[in-house]
């Protein structure tokens, strides 16, 4: 739907900060999340997980675990269809082992039991006899001829031949002549740079309760960023019909992406259906961390020429992600993003994903992007210091804007960058004097956003108030975006609105929770539905006043006579007309189903003060200010939630979270006393600076927001760090320790 | 004829041609001439791919329409978190 | 093993169940009581979802055993608000917009409300502090310590 460019529009809602629909139920403990229900003669199930970095499953004895009291199903990978497509088919694997055990935590068998404690007592009842294999964690490792053999003949086509057996993606974008781009530059900075793998450490782990009955309908209650998509994989895992199975997304306690995919869901399913009884199943944080998420791990080179007054001549960048032990295509999304903030005459990025002994990557806020852009961005800095250049300057200068071919392909339409950036040099915050040991990080930011399929069914009550049905998970206050556009779209006020999440049953597929489109998909189709029924309502209004149709628009909440032949009638509102729906022709509704696009990119550009301690290598950060373009903020509160709380995961990200592995390529730190995400002791507060400037996509102008702000913190903060010491970092996190050697070697 | 830029990894399968003329009118024609002048391009398309139409990315969206001036770009299938 | 039959007050309520030896207060508490107000975000005493008042003590009920709520008085975030209404914490967290998804608030707010009977004016700092116990991942806190502040000074207000 395009932008309605029409008319100058004046918000009266979209724009405002009310309540949100679940506040209550949330702040009295009452919200139901997916471990906060039961069933009647519910079981519960635990999962038995590799220990092993790499083996072969010679056998599994589950005979001794089947005899004790209380158990009532075990099952092992034997008990799960394997589907054809091999999308699905990997999921299958993860969520089960068949022959070989793919990474610490792998799960390889699974009790159901009438308790908790019998379950884990039966779980080391199960024999397991592993064949250990040699083991590769490392991302450059796996790419070296000769590397551990994570699983053969998974190379797409893409792939050359010659390169590791686990090299399964490769992928290049760009455009120009680099050898002349590089031949004009003054100065050429060339730099490697690695990433750790990250969990999106949403503080719900993965609960689900399912119910099979005897004769194979099923019900599956599960916190999941899309219901619709749990549906699909477990029934091709289940061999169901999709109408048999009734999927109900409950409260979600975040997902950030990790939640776009399925681990437990298929495990209860087959135990009920095996038992004929409910089963639940609750990861602990330590099968969270071992077993689901986290991000690719990364090495990227990148190389950057740029003329002495700070105009790129030339953008390279050669990216290895390892998605973990299955094919993973989010390298391309990163080989893409990287250099997406320049306008570029010559660039060139290559991207490879390899195979490691580690959990199945699962997206997480901007998959891919945040990676490439810390390390185009670190030598972008560089650059402006060895020039003695203003980082902001150089970043107008150079700014990919409508026009600009982007270094992925398309030539942008409207995009909020050079307002971004402007809107950052102009701020209080980069004008503020640096103390001594003090150092300023610039980074900008880049996300794709995505549209999707979306339904969304609008009821009009009969008292004049409205029900909104749709079918995306809430995870950030989406549900009072929601309603605010249907309120402002019908006139009436906000409270008369209610927006639920709907069960797979009670309405169309919509994509998961994912690509920052839910304000701006749902919206759209809430939008619609909301015009759908004032077309409705004016044709009812119409036929009470015995005019054409044509003849009735809706204006202010009612129905008005218009043109000069409709005749003079008093306006009937929205409650009016639904008070007498019953007799003008039945209830009234307005839907809309869409595969939405014109989503529209989104850049964001963030600044941060910070200093480092020279004695411990322990940084702090002082200030941090986050420049993002909303298109238009719906309820900006949410807005700027979304902007400082990507912000701080992005802050986490480069200062502390990583996935370490010892040598037995076990997990050493799978809880959150030694993963460290931020807590609120390490952080100031973050300033949300909104620009909107209308996404010609949408209705109301709505751009998403929810995934740009997590990508420019990596490099914001290496670029302070660097600065600050007078080091270039090249490795995240910037854990102290890490930080504490580069200024012993400098 | 519409002008279709294959991002670079797809170029082994076209000759190394980074732009492919055909002949469409719509997101699903385009995918269709391709597949049958460069079946190497096949596996690739069946997976999924994106296409920019005028600098607007579409997913599966078989009949967008094309003109013959519109700037098409075939991009990997993306997903978000 | 045999279980033990516990004699404690909840909220102001008396309540009596048995456990096992080895069970938590927090899977006493959302198993036994029903009151899944408190969740469990690690089992570890990491991330502050399941914080509870125990005789006035903010405890990690992950930690607690719920034996030892033997003659005890426990506040949970589900006896926060009164027949009178929401507690001016909870009011504050909607009206500052200071949850997302939710998971971590109850842990925030009875930990926030423990916070402000100590200290009725706690300075920003002093706020992350007491909060640095309790993880949460959607908000960057920003909006947390505001309504924490807001909440303070209605309450001193009042």
């Amino acid at each position: 739907m395009a932008f309605d460019s029409h008319e100058k529009r004046q918000f009266k809602q979209v724009g405002t900060r009310p309540p949100r629909p679940d506040g209550v139920d949330k702040v009295t403990g009452r919200a139901q999340y997916g471990a906060d229900v039961t069933a009647p003669g519910m079981l519960t199930a635990r999962i038995l997980r590799s220990p092993h970095a790499h083996a072969r499953i010679v056998s599994i004895d589950t005979s001794e675990a089947e005899a004790m009291a209380g158990v009532k199903g075990v099952v092992t990978g034997r008990d799960f269809a394997l589907p054809e497509d091999a999308g699905l088919a990997d999921i299958a694997v993860n969520v089960m082992a068949r022959d070989k055990a793919l990474y610490d935590g792998h799960a390889v068998a699974a009790v159901a039991a009438v308790s908790p404690a019998i379950a884990k007592a039966a779980l080391k009842a199960i024999k397991v006899q592993y064949e250990v294999l040699p083991h590769v964690t490392d991302v450059d490792a796996a790419m070296q001829p000769g590397a551990p053999v994570v699983l053969e003949g998974r190379a797409l086509e893409s792939v050359p031949a010659g390169m590791s057996v686990n090299v399964t993606h490769a992928s290049e974008f760009g455009h120009g002549d680099l050898a002349a781009g590089f031949a004009k530059a003054d100065r050429i900075v060339e730099r490697s740079f690695k990433t750790a793998a990250t969990h999106q450490g949403y503080i719900e782990p993965h609960a689900c309760l399912a119910s099979v009955t005897v004769d194979g309908k099923a019900d599956l209650w599960c916190c999941t960023q899309g219901q619709f998509m749990v549906r699909t994989v477990c029934a091709a895992l289940m061999g169901m019909e999709a109408s048999q199975l009734r999927v109900t997304a409950s409260e979600i306690g975040g997902g950030f992406g990790g939640k776009t995919t399925v681990f437990i869901e298929p495990v209860a399913l087959v135990l009920a259906r095996k038992t004929g009884r409910p089963v639940k199943i609750t990861m602990t944080r330590d099968e969270v961390f071992r077993a689901t998420g986290p991000t690719v791990s990364t090495s990227i080179d990148v190389k950057i020429g740029m003329t002495k007054d700070g105009r790129i001549t030339a953008g390279e960048a050669r990216l290895r992600y390892s998605g973990g032990a299955f094919p993973c295509g989010t390298v391309d999304m990163g080989a893409m993003a990287a250099f997406a903030a320049y306008d570029l005459e010559a660039v060139r990025t290559q991207g490879w994903n390899v195979l490691t002994n580690r959990p199945k990557e699962a997206a997480y806020r901007a998959p891919g992007a945040p990676q490439a852009i810390y390390a185009v961005e670190s030598v972008v800095d560089e650059l402006c210091q060895i020039l003695k250049l203003d980082p902001l300057d150089v970043r107008i200068r150079n700014a990919a804007k409508k026009g600009t071919k982007s270094s992925y392909g398309p030539v942008f339409d409207d995009i909020g960058l050079l307002a971004t950036l402007e809107a950052a040099k102009a701020h209080p915050h980069y004008k503020a004097p640096l103390k001594p040991g003090q150092a300023r990080g610039v980074s900008c930011g880049f996300w794709f956003n995505f549209g999707g399929n979306t339904c969304v069914s609008l009821n009009v009550n009969t008292d004049g108030t409205v029900g909104v049905t749709e079918g995306n998970p809430d995870i950030g206050g989406s549900r009072a975006s929601i309603s605010l556009m249907a309120a402002e779209e019908l006139g009436i006020p906000y409270d008369k609105v209610r927006t639920i999440v709907a069960d797979t049953a009670s309405l169309g597929y919509n994509d998961v929770t994912d690509g920052s489109r839910v304000t701006f998909s749902v919206g759209l189709a809430t939008i619609a539905a909301a015009r759908d029924a004032k077309v409705k309502m004016c044709a009812r209004a119409a036929k009470i006043w015995g005019i054409d149709d044509e003849a009735v628009e809706w204006k202010d909440g009612a129905a008005w006579p218009a043109g000069p032949n409709a005749g003079q009638f008093p306006p009937m509102s929205l409650a009016e007309i639904a008070a007498v729906s019953f007799q003008t022709g039945g209830p009234i509704a307005g839907h809309h189903e869409v595969n939405a696009d014109g989503a529209g990119v989104s850049f964001g550009v963030h600044l941060c003060d910070l200093e480092v301690d020279p004695e411990t290598g322990k940084t702090t950060i002082l200030r941090y200010s986050v420049f993002q373009d909303a298109g238009k903020a719906v309820h900006p509160d949410y807005v700027e939630g979304q902007m400082q709380g990507g912000a701080v995961q992005g802050i986490g990200w480069a200062l502390n979270e990583e996935y370490i592995y010892g040598r037995d390529g076990r997990l050493q730190n799978p809880g959150f006393l030694d993963y460290r995400v931020p807590v609120a002791s390490d952080l100031p507060m973050i300033e949300a600076v909104i620009l909107e400037i209308p996404n010609p996509g949408h209705p109301y102008g709505v751009r998403g927001v929810g995934e740009t702000p997590i990508v420019p913190p990596l490099a914001a903060i290496s670029n302070g760090v660097s600065r600050a010491v007078g080091v270039r970092m090249q490795e995240l996190p910037l854990s102290p320790p890490r930080v504490l050697k580069a200024i012993k070697a400098a | 004829m519409v002008k279709v830029l294959l991002w670079g990894s797809l170029r082994a399968h076209t000759d190394g041609q980074a732009e492919i003329e055909v002949q469409a009118r719509t997101f699903k024609e385009v995918l269709d001439r391709l597949a049958e002048a460069h079946p190497g391009l096949r596996p690739q398309i069946e997976r999924g791919v994106s296409m920019a139409i005028d600098g607007r990315v579409y997913r599966e969206a078989w009949f967008t329409p094309i003109r013959p001036d519109s700037e098409v770009v075939v991009m990997p299938y993306m997903q978000g978190g | 093993m045999s279980s033990i039959s516990v004699s404690t007050t909840v909220n102001g309520d008396p309540v009596d169940f048995v456990c096992t030896p080895d069970e938590s207060l927090l899977d006493a508490l959302r198993n036994r009581m029903g009151l899944t107000g408190a969740k469990e975000g690690c089992g570890t005493g990491d991330c502050g979802a399941c914080s509870v008042l125990l005789n006035g003590r903010l405890v990690c009920s992950c930690l607690v055993l719920a034996a030892e709520a033997e003659g005890a008085e426990i506040a949970t975030v589900e006896g926060m608000a009164g027949p009178e209404g929401l507690h001016p914490l909870q009011r504050a967290f909607i009206d500052h917009a200071a949850l997302q998804c939710g998971v971590c608030t109850p842990g925030i707010l009875v930990a926030a409300k423990a916070l402000l009977e100590k200290n009725p004016d706690p300075s920003d700092e002093e706020v992350r502090y007491w909060l640095a116990g309790n993880l949460c991942r959607c908000t960057g806190y920003d909006k947390i310590v505001r309504a924490v502040q807001a909440a303070a000074a209605e309450m001193r207000s009042a």
